[in-house]
């Protein structure tokens, strides 16, 4: 990083105007509030509602300059999402060290994803720093962005822009106390994890995300097919939104719809024997009722699994993409194929065929 | 077979490095690792896709098609009738998304 800072500015008109602190059209700065690095029983219970997609885009926080602890001019400054989690990540790990942190609009979405949408960005940054007037607030031109806000943020242009230099912090905030040591980031530091913590804290969101249909599906089945079919739908989505996050590493296989389709066969295995052992059916229905559970549940599952990409950490949208067109087509032709002939086999019950 | 992420649509030209490291520091999965004169394309199959190496290299020795790995998203674009490589992550948007809830990944970010 041979950059030359930038470190002058001056409030003389036309000099780098956009780079210094002086505030567009003489308007007076904004209060910069101060913040703790003490996480609070209402910020708790705000983690844990967001955590289950209550109200999903209202964890906010106010976009803005804000001050940790006591600091200096010469002082770090963070970059972070205006999402109550992200921003709450990071002053609890900055606990006991000052500095500024600058929280950019990013419409309450944390800062990985803001980041590939764009929101966290190069044009939110640059107006960010200006509006609150970072250059006249600390003396130096540095400011440390989480690397995960790097798909968003191109930092050339923002020392074009601003004058800031972009330093790329860890990928993890709690890493933050350590990186600041030597201001660099070891490869631990800059890599992506997704382990199972991390997986199973988002499946209340996923399941929740489905429990309408997945109740409106257990009611009509159970009316129509018995309560083993009526079990058989809410095992499936359970085992599509929870069990497969959590399994993700071990299920054999790359491909997220093999990995659900594996999974799926497991989970219908009691639901396939069950079918098959109906003793008041002759041999021929056995087989077909066999059949649904085995052709529809694999299908469910891989759909679901296949959805799980986008959570992920992961992911290309070159690989997504084959998958979808490799995969969409069996899952729909066996949950099709299932569909039908549990129509067969009801209008073969109400017709007293069995 | 059952791999589909083996290819990505990554590029990279050595002759343009300036040896910034930016790609090393900014990849979450460590596809470039530094070399002796410029930066070394070690994993390529590693690549999400993100484009974070893309937009931070000044010198535009590197290239992808960036997107978000999303199937929620293309789905649902190509069930509207749209471009599926144009159908954006519609995390927290009102209906639905595929983050569908801007939890996801947060735990890790800041």
């Amino acid at each position: 990083m041979e950059i030359k800072q930038h470190s002058s500015c001056s409030c003389i008109p036309n000099v780098q105007p956009p780079a210094c602190g002086c505030p567009p059209d003489n308007k007076p700065l904004p209060p910069i509030s101060t913040i703790t690095s003490t996480i609070t029983f209402a910020n708790h219970l705000d983690h844990f509602l967001a955590r289950w997609g209550w109200k999903r885009s209202e964890h906010r926080v106010e976009p803005g300059l804000y001050r940790l602890g006591n600091p200096a001019a010469d002082s770090p400054v963070f970059a972070s999402a205006n999402y109550t989690l992200s921003f709450d990540a990071l002053r609890s790990a900055l606990a006991g060290i000052d500095g500024y942190i600058l929280v950019l609009d990013t419409k309450g979405i944390n800062v990985w994803c803001a980041a590939g949408k764009g929101t966290f960005g190069t044009d939110e940054l640059v107006s960010r720093i200006q509006s609150t007037g970072l250059a006249s607030v600390v003396s130096h031109r540095k400011i440390i962005v989480p690397q995960l806000g790097a798909p968003g943020v191109s930092w050339p242009e923002v020392l074009r822009r601003s004058g800031f230099f972009v330093e790329y912090g860890p990928v993890r905030a709690r890493d933050l106390p350590e990186y600041l040591k030597t201001r660099k980031a070891t490869d631990e530091m800059r890599r992506v994890q997704f382990p199972v913590k991390e997986r199973v804290v988002l499946t209340p969101v996923e399941f929740v995300h489905v429990a309408l249909p997945a109740i409106a599906a257990f009611i009509i089945l159970y009316y129509l097919a018995g309560y083993v079919a009526a079990l058989a739908a809410i095992t499936t989505v359970v085992a599509g939104t929870v069990l497969f996050p959590a399994l993700l590493p071990i299920i054999p296989t790359y491909d997220f719809s093999t990995k659900g389709l594996i999974l799926g066969v497991i989970i219908s295995i009691p639901f396939t024997v069950s079918y098959a052992t109906i003793t008041a059916l002759p041999l021929w229905a056995n087989a077909m009722a066999a059949l649904v559970p085995m052709l529809i549940i694999p299908a469910v599952t891989a759909y679901f699994s296949l959805n799980f990409t986008g959570c992920t950490t992961f992911t290309s949208r070159t690989g997504v993409k084959k998958e979808i067109f490799r995969y969409v087509p069996v899952m729909a032709l066996m949950a099709g194929s299932g569909i039908v002939i549990g129509i067969i086999l009801g209008v073969s019950r109400l017709a007293g065929v069995i | 077979m059952f791999n589909s992420y083996t290819e990505t649509t990554l590029k990279y030209y050595p002759e343009r490095c300036i040896n910034c490291k930016r790609c090393t520091q900014v990849c979450p999965h460590g596809v470039f690792e530094e070399g002796e004169s410029t930066v070394v394309l070690a994993h390529p199959s590693d690549c999400m896709e993100c484009g974070a190496c893309a937009l931070n290299c000044p010198v535009q020795a590197i290239g992808v098609q960036s997107g978000v790995g999303c199937a929620w998203a293309m789905i649902s674009a190509a069930l509207r009738g749209k471009d599926m490589d144009a159908g954006e992550c519609s995390c927290g948007e009102d209906e639905g998304s595929c983050c569908r809830q801007n939890s996801e990944k947060s735990s890790i970010e800041r």
